[in-house]
């Protein structure tokens, strides 16, 4: 604990230098008020208009998203697996297969119902 | 809240004045406006063998907001003008101009209906550097004259205000430059 006690020091240092300069030049600060001093930097030229609602994403991502959780958490438990292969033998092996069809049957169920289609 | 506008006359002022301008001058912070073949010539001013960082300068902010000085090297379309006017804008107070060679400065040798003949058209213009384009030592001799002359000498506070009045003033009376005879326009 105690090597890392200098660091803390430094962070809580640079977090109140941080602050003060701030405060310091909220108060301190004339203001000199300019219309276009307030608007958006875009290299000089009137700022391209932002999208209607924020940009929304069209809904049909959320198949991705989901097939992506399922799927990266398989791999996350493919992982361990792999490593301790040899310490594992047969048993393991086997287990790992039944694991890995339960979750083929899902795979399968989605190519045929058409989640993989993108349109 | 603006206290720096609330500062006393006097004195004080003068002292506070001298200590501002001392430390702006110390590190003046360039955001380059780099247009044509002057940029070249800012960039050798920057590079090591005429370093601009002996003085704080090395930083050339991409960002007018981060910006003091804008350089504007090189010669000013009629296009690029908005965009000039727009970044200077943008640029915090207290903010300076550097019109660096003869086209930012008059137009150089382009006296035609292209070129913007002089950006103090757009821009209130500090300091003009001749040259065509002129060599970095020229550069750091404007530097100098520009950090020893004007940024030492900004008014704040009160003095600032009275200033801002009478320019406003100024340029309210002011003949407009496409009304001026007698120069090639």
């Amino acid at each position: 604990m105690s090597p890392y006690i200098p660091i803390l020091g430094i962070m809580v240092l640079a977090a109140g230098f941080l602050g003060v300069s701030v405060v310091a030049s909220l108060l301190v600060g004339p203001r000199r008020y300019n219309r276009v001093k307030y608007d958006t930097y875009e290299c000089g030229i009137d700022p391209t208009p932002a999208a209607v609602g924020g940009g929304r994403f069209p809904v049909k991502y959320y198949i991705t998203a989901m097939m992506f959780l399922v799927f990266d958490v398989e791999v996350a438990f493919l992982y361990p697996w792999a490593v301790n292969f040899d310490a594992l033998g047969v048993f393991g092996f086997v287990s790992m297969m039944i694991f890995l069809v339960v979750l083929g049957v899902a795979y399968f169920y989605e190519i045929r119902r058409g989640g993989l289609e993108w349109d | 809240m603006g206290i720096e506008d609330k500062i006393p006359q006097g004195v004080l002022l003068t002292t506070v004045e001298g200590i501002f301008g001392w430390m702006r001058q110390a590190s003046f912070w360039p955001a380059t406006f780099g247009l044509a073949c002057c940029a070249i010539e800012m960039m050798t001013y920057g590079a090591p063998r005429f370093d601009a960082g002996r003085w704080g300068q090395e930083v050339f902010r991409a960002s007018p907001r981060q910006a003091d000085l804008m350089i504007i090297s090189g010669r000013v379309s009629q296009k690029m003008a908005p965009v000039l006017r727009q970044v200077y804008d943008q640029m915090p107070n207290p903010k300076w101009v550097m019109a660096m060679g003869v086209c930012a400065s008059s137009g150089g040798m382009f006296n035609n209906y292209a070129i913007v003949q002089g950006a103090d058209h757009i821009v209130p213009v500090d300091i003009y550097v001749p040259g065509c384009p002129p060599r970095p030592d020229m550069l750091i001799d404007a530097m100098f004259k520009l950090r020893k002359e004007i940024v030492m000498k900004r008014p704040i506070g009160a003095h600032e205000l009275e200033e801002i009045e009478a320019q406003e003033k100024a340029a309210l009376e002011a003949m407009a430059t496409h009304e001026m005879k007698g120069l090639m326009r």
